[in-house]
């Protein structure tokens, strides 16, 4: 077994709306920046984790974003291995 | 005829809930701790509003791991009835029980307010007391009620009738105006296919005296008694 760091980012499907993004796109506007189109939102986790193969840690860690990280009626995921 | 109320680390309408059904004499009232595993009997389940484990990661997320909610599943899929209100409806998405995802709202803000809900389904278990024609007045109170779901289960939901509750104006017309929080069709509340599981955000539990306002969540609650001796008899 190997030790793996896990990235896991979770962002809003395309066409989901994101106030949080909206709002923070609004806020730079303020601060005069002007070529500012669009800004989304999301999650970082990093996961530790013990795992045979860099396959199976990615492999688990889309399992932990399937049943917990990520809502996915809403959200999409992606997973990568930072070492 | 037994109620329990589910009891979250952070829940916080638990109480306002116990005296719900004590005010209006419907039977008799239970807590229900996180770490139970069982429904202990009653009849129905009340998920009430707050901020369960804090509404880390996303609201409801945490709760629906919790060990009541396995029971809460089995009793839910044998029929039992569930209610969801706020908080509780999100933690009713997250555990699949009810389509859909909250989102935060359009707005950003916490919105802590009166609402007119046009009552869409009259015949459902949980709104058959309701008078035709009634506009009922009860609050919200919630930063993630901006209810989503796709396209496909939203003609789903019009189609079998499973939207209960649309925000509204005083008169019963849904508009945007009258949507606080970006809800998709200004959906307030629905209903799983079954008919026996309703989330909603506003809170008939704070709307059951006169003195608080309104009393029409009575309605509400009438409505899912008279369910329950409905199916016992």
């Amino acid at each position: 077994m190997t030790n793996y760091v896990v990235k896991i980012e979770v962002k809003f499907k395309p066409g989901v709306l994101d106030p949080q993004g909206e709002t923070i796109k609004n806020a730079l506007s303020n601060l005069n920046y002007s070529g500012i189109e669009s800004v989304k939102t999301g999650k970082l986790f990093n996961v530790s984790l013990e795992a045979g193969s860099v396959d199976e840690a990615l492999n688990i860690a889309r399992d932990l974003a399937d049943k917990l990280l990520a809502n996915t009626v809403i959200e999409d995921y992606e997973v990568n291995i930072l070492r | 005829m037994k109620f329990g109320i589910v009891v979250f680390p952070g829940s916080n309408c638990d109480y306002d809930s116990y005296q719900a059904i004590k005010t209006l004499d419907l039977g008799e009232v239970i807590y229900l701790w996180h770490g139970d595993t069982s429904v202990n009997g009653c009849d129905v389940v009340i998920l009430p509003g707050g901020f369960s484990y804090g509404d880390y990661l996303r609201s409801g997320a945490i709760a629906r791991f919790s060990p009541i909610m396995k029971a809460i599943i089995e009793f839910a899929e044998n029929g039992g009835l569930v209610i969801g209100i706020c908080n509780g409806f999100q933690v009713l998405l997250e555990a699949g029980l009810l389509p859909g995802a909250m989102r935060k709202n359009l707005d950003m803000r916490f919105v802590c307010k009166d609402v007119y809900l046009k009552v869409q389904n009259h015949d459902s278990r949980f709104t058959h007391f309701c008078p035709k024609n009634k506009v009922l007045k009860i609050p919200i109170a919630h930063a993630e009620g901006n209810y989503y779901v796709d396209k496909d289960v939203l003609d789903e939901l019009y189609e079998t009738n499973r939207i209960i509750f649309q925000y509204s104006d005083k008169d019963g017309n849904v508009t945007d105006g009258a949507n606080p929080n970006g809800a998709l069709a200004n959906i307030a509340g629905i209903i799983n296919r079954e008919g026996n599981v309703l989330g909603m955000m506003p809170h008939p539990e704070r709307a059951c005296e006169s003195f608080l306002g309104s009393d029409d969540g009575r309605f509400i609650f009438k409505s899912i008694a008279g369910s329950v001796i409905n199916e016992k008899t």
